[in-house]
C-alpha cells in the first residue's frame, strides 16, 4: 500500500504545518520567561511538550483516518491533532488559554478536545489506550463504521493501563490500532533502561494481535504498515499494535537542559530531520517540482500565522467561566 | 520557624529533602529511593539531585513508568526488611497506582495484626498555581489523609521539610510526604522565597503530628499548610496593619493530626478561618471546622470560615486558575466577613 501522490503531498503538508506551529509555540512560550526562566509567566504558561521530528507519525496514521474515526492522543498532542484535523486556530487559542479556544481555556497544551474530530487527549501515561477501546465497542455495538487509534509513547507501554487495553481490544476483536512513537526517551530515562525487551512490537504476540516495527521514522513505512493495519481493522478483523522509532528533536519539555542526552545524539537525528528528507524525495519522485513544495510550505506558515495572530487576538474567558462546565449541559 | 538570621544556612525545600535523604543512607543501608527520573535528572523537582552520583544505581533506582509496580514493590521490600523511599512524581498520578497505596501500603500492617511493620516514605508533589491544568495541580490531601493507615505529612519550608523526612525514613509505618511544587526552590516553577530557611547540617527530626504555631495572635486563628501557611502569614501581615491579631498554625501533618493545637489557638481567639488548597468539600478545612465545633462550640465568636479551592477541576488558564487559588486576600476577605 503506497500513498498516492495527493496523499503525499497531504503528508509533507501537515508535517510542515505542525512543524511550522512548534516553531512559533516555541518561540512565543519563551516570551516573559527571560532573563529569569518562569514556567508559570508569558503568553502560553505551563508545561509544554513539543512533537518536533515525530511529524512522521502523525501523518502517516491519519492519512488513513476520515472525521469520524477516534483518535486519543497524549501529553505531546499537537501534530496528532494537526493531522487528525483539529481545528487549527481554536487549538492556538486552546494554548494561549483564550475563551476562543476549543475548552474556554480549561484544559490548554496537554488537554486538546475536538469532538468535532473525535480527537481527545490524557496527560496522564497510557490512559488513551482504555478510551480508545470503549469507543471502538461503541461503535461496533451501535453497528457504525470506525476505527480508533491510540497514540502512546514508548515509556508509556510499561503501564499497566497499555496491558490491559491491548488484552480487551484482542479478546473482544475491537477496531483499534495501538501506535507506540519511540523516541528512545521517557523524559530522562532512556528506552533501554526502563524496558526489558528492545523493541515493543514483540509484545502483540502476548496478546494475539500483529505487531510491528517501523525503523528511522520513515513516513513511507508509517503509511503502509498503518494503512494495513487500519483496513484490517475496519475489515473486523481486530487490533493491531505498531511501534515506530521516531525522533525527539526538542526536550522532554521547554525547559529541559537535556544533561542526560548523550553527546551528539541529538545532531545525528537533525541530520535526519524526516521534514527535508520527505521533501527531497517528493522531488526525486517528480511528485512535485520544487515550486509546487515552496508553495505548499509558504501555505502551511501562512495557515499556522493566521491561527496564532487569531489566538494573539482573542480575549480570556471571564474569570467566572472556570465555575462552569464541570456537569453536562 | 520561618523567621531567620541572614548568617544562617537556608536551603529551599528541595536541598533540604535531598541532604536528609542522603544522610540517611549513609546511615541505613536498607534505605533506597525509587521513581521516575530520580536519577541521573536528580528528581523533576530537585529533591533527589547529588543521590545517585554518592550512592550509584543500585540504591537510586529509575524505574519505568509502571507506578503500581514500583510502589507495590515498595511495599514488598518494607515488608521484608528495607526502608524505601518512592516517589509518585505528581500527586495527581495516583490514580493509576491507588491500590498499591490506600490497600496494600496502608493496610498491612493492620492485616497482620502488627506481625508486620511497612516502613516506606512515598513522596508526592503537589499543587498548582502555574498554568499545568487540571492532571497536574491538584493538593488532594483530604483524598489521602481520609484513609486510614498511612501517615500524611506537608512541610511549608526547609527546616521542617528536611526534619520531616528524615522522620518519616526512621519511622516503621508508612508515610505520605506530600511536597509543595511552589514551595521546592525551583526557579523555573516560581517558589515561596519564605519556604528556604535556615536548615541545621547536623541530622535532626520533626516530630510527625505536631502541628506550630507560627505567629501568636488574639484575634483569629488563621490554619493552614503547606502553601496555605505562606498564604495566611501574608494575611497575618495584612490584617496586622489594620489592627487585628491573627495567629498562625502550620498543621504540619495531617496524620496524626494534632488537634489540640487548634483548638487551644481557637478557645483563645474564638475566630477560626482555614486555608486549603485542596478542593473545598468533604476534606481538611472540613475536618478542622468539625474538630473546633466538635470540642466546644461556644468558644467561636463567629461561623468559621475556609479558604479553599472551589469544587471544580482546574483550569489552565492562568486568570481562571488565580480566580480559584486561596491567596492571602481573600483570607483578609473572609476575616472582614466575620
Ligand atoms: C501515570 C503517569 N506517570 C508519570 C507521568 C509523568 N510523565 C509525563 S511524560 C513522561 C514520559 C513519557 O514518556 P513516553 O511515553 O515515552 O512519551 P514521550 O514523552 O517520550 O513522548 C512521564 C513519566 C504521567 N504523566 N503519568
Amino acid at each position: 500500500m503506497s500513498p498516492t501522490k495527493e496523499q503525499q503531498l497531504w503528508m509533507y503538508e501537515n508535517m510542515v504545518v505542525s512543524r511550522r506551529f512548534e516553531e512559533s509555540i516555541e518561540k512565543i512560550y519563551m516570551e516573559g520567561k527571560s532573563p529569569a526562566f518562569n514556567m508559570a509567566n508569558g503568553p502560553i504558561p505551563g508545561e509544554m511538550h513539543l512533537s518536533n521530528g515525530q511529524e512522521p507519525v502523525a501523518v502517516g496514521v491519519c492519512a488513513h483516518l476520515t472525521k469520524d474515526d477516534i483518535v486519543t492522543a497524549t501529553h505531546r498532542p499537537h501534530h496528532q491533532a494537526i493531522a487528525k484535523g483539529v481545528d487549527l486556530k481554536k487549538m492556538a487559542a486552546e494554548i494561549f488559554g483564550k475563551v476562543t479556544g476549543l475548552s474556554g481555556g480549561r484544559g490548554g497544551h496537554m488537554h486538546i478536545f475536538d469532538s468535532n474530530v473525535n480527537f481527545a487527549c490524557s496527560g496522564i501515561i497510557a490512559q488513551g489506550c482504555g478510551p480508545a477501546c470503549g469507543a471502538a465497542l461503541s461503535r461496533k455495538m451501535q453497528n457504525k463504521p470506525g476505527v480508533a487509534v491510540a497514540f502512546l509513547g514508548e515509556g508509556a507501554v510499561n503501564q499497566g493501563a497499555f496491558h490491559e487495553a491491548m488484552n480487551l481490544a484482542a479478546v473482544w476483536k475491537l477496531p483499534v490500532v495501538f501506535v507506540v512513537e519511540d523516541n528512545a526517551w521517557g523524559i530522562s530515562v532512556s528506552k533501554a533502561d526502563s524496558t526489558a525487551v528492545p523493541r515493543n512490537d514483540v509484545r502483540a504476540a502476548a496478546y494475539g494481535m500483529p505487531g510491528h516495527f517501523i525503523e528511522n521514522n520513515d513516513p513511507y513505512a508509517i503509511f503502509e504498515i498503518a494503512g494495513q493495519a487500519i483496513e484490517r481493522a475496519r475489515a473486523g478483523e481486530g487490533p493491531t499494535l505498531i511501534e515506530i522509532e521516531t525522533f525527539r528533536l526538542a526536550g522532554h519539555f521547554m525547559g529541559d537542559a537535556e544533561g542526560y542526552r548523550p553527546e551528539g545524539e541529538k545532531d545525528a537525528l537533525f541530520e535526519k530531520d524526516p521534514i527535508p528528507s520527505m521533501r527531497e524525495r517528493l522531488l526525486a519522485d517528480g511528485v512535485s517540482d520544487a515550486a509546487g513544495l515552496d508553495k505548499i510550505e509558504a501555505d502551511a506558515l501562512a495557515r499556522v500565522e493566521e491561527a496564532i495572530q487569531f489566538a494573539r487576538d482573542s480575549e480570556y474567558a471571564p474569570d467566572e467561566d472556570a465555575l462552569t462546565s464541570v456537569f453536562a449541559a | 520557624m520561618l523567621d531567620t538570621k541572614s548568617n544562617e544556612r537556608r536551603l529551599t525545600v528541595a536541598r533540604a529533602m535531598a541532604e536528609s535523604i542522603a544522610q540517611e543512607m549513609r546511615v541505613d543501608d536498607r534505605v533506597f529511593v525509587m521513581g521516575e527520573d530520580i536519577g541521573d535528572l536528580g528528581g523533576v523537582f530537585g529533591n533527589t539531585r547529588g543521590l545517585v552520583e554518592e550512592f550509584g544505581k543500585d540504591r537510586i533506582r529509575d524505574t519505568p513508568i509502571s507506578e503500581t509496580a514500583f510502589i507495590s514493590a515498595a511495599v514488598g521490600a518494607a515488608m521484608d526488611g528495607m526502608r524505601p523511599v518512592v516517589e509518585l512524581m505528581f500527586v495527581d498520578f495516583f490514580g493509576v497506582c491507588f491500590d498499591a497505596i490506600y490497600n496494600l501500603m496502608a493496610k498491612n500492617i493492620y492485616f497482620s495484626g502488627g506481625q508486620s511493620s511497612v516502613p516506606m516514605v512515598l513522596m508526592t508533589s503537589t499543587g498548582g498555581g502555574y498554568s499545568d491544568a487540571g492532571q497536574h495541580s491538584q493538593c488532594l490531601y483530604g483524598s489521602f489523609a481520609h484513609l486510614p493507615g498511612m501517615k500524611v505529612v506537608s512541610p511549608s519550608n526547609a527546616y521542617d521539610a528536611k526534619g520531616l523526612m528524615t522522620a518519616a525514613m526512621r519511622d516503621d509505618s508508612p508515610v505520605i510526604y506530600m511536597y509543595h511544587k511552589g514551595l521546592q526552590g525551583m526557579g523555573w516553577l516560581g517558589t515561596e522565597p519564605g519556604a528556604n530557611v535556615n536548615t541545621p547540617e547536623s541530622d535532626y527530626t520533626v516530630e510527625i503530628g505536631k502541628a506550630k504555631v507560627l505567629r501568636e495572635g488574639t484575634d483569629v486563628t488563621l490554619v493552614g499548610l503547606a502553601m496555605g501557611v505562606h498564604n495566611a502569614l501574608k494575611a497575618a501581615d495584612n490584617l496586622a496593619e489594620q489592627g487585628v491579631s491573627a495567629e498562625v498554625i502550620d498543621l504540619v501533618s495531617l496524620v496524626p493530626l494534632d488537634r489540640e493545637t487548634v483548638i487551644n489557638s481557637v478557645a483563645k481567639t474564638g475566630r477560626l478561618i482555614v486555608v486549603d488548597e485542596d478542593y473545598n468539600s468533604y476534606g481538611v478545612s472540613g475536618e478542622i471546622i468539625t474538630t473546633v465545633c466538635e470540642h466546644d462550640i461556644s468558644k467561636l465568636k463567629a461561623a468559621p470560615k475556609r479558604v479553599t479551592y472551589p469544587d471544580v477541576p482546574i483550569p489552565f488558564a492562568r486568570n481562571m486558575e488565580q480566580f480559584c487559588l486561596p491567596n492571602a486576600d481573600k483570607i483578609v476577605a473572609a476575616y472582614k466577613d466575620m
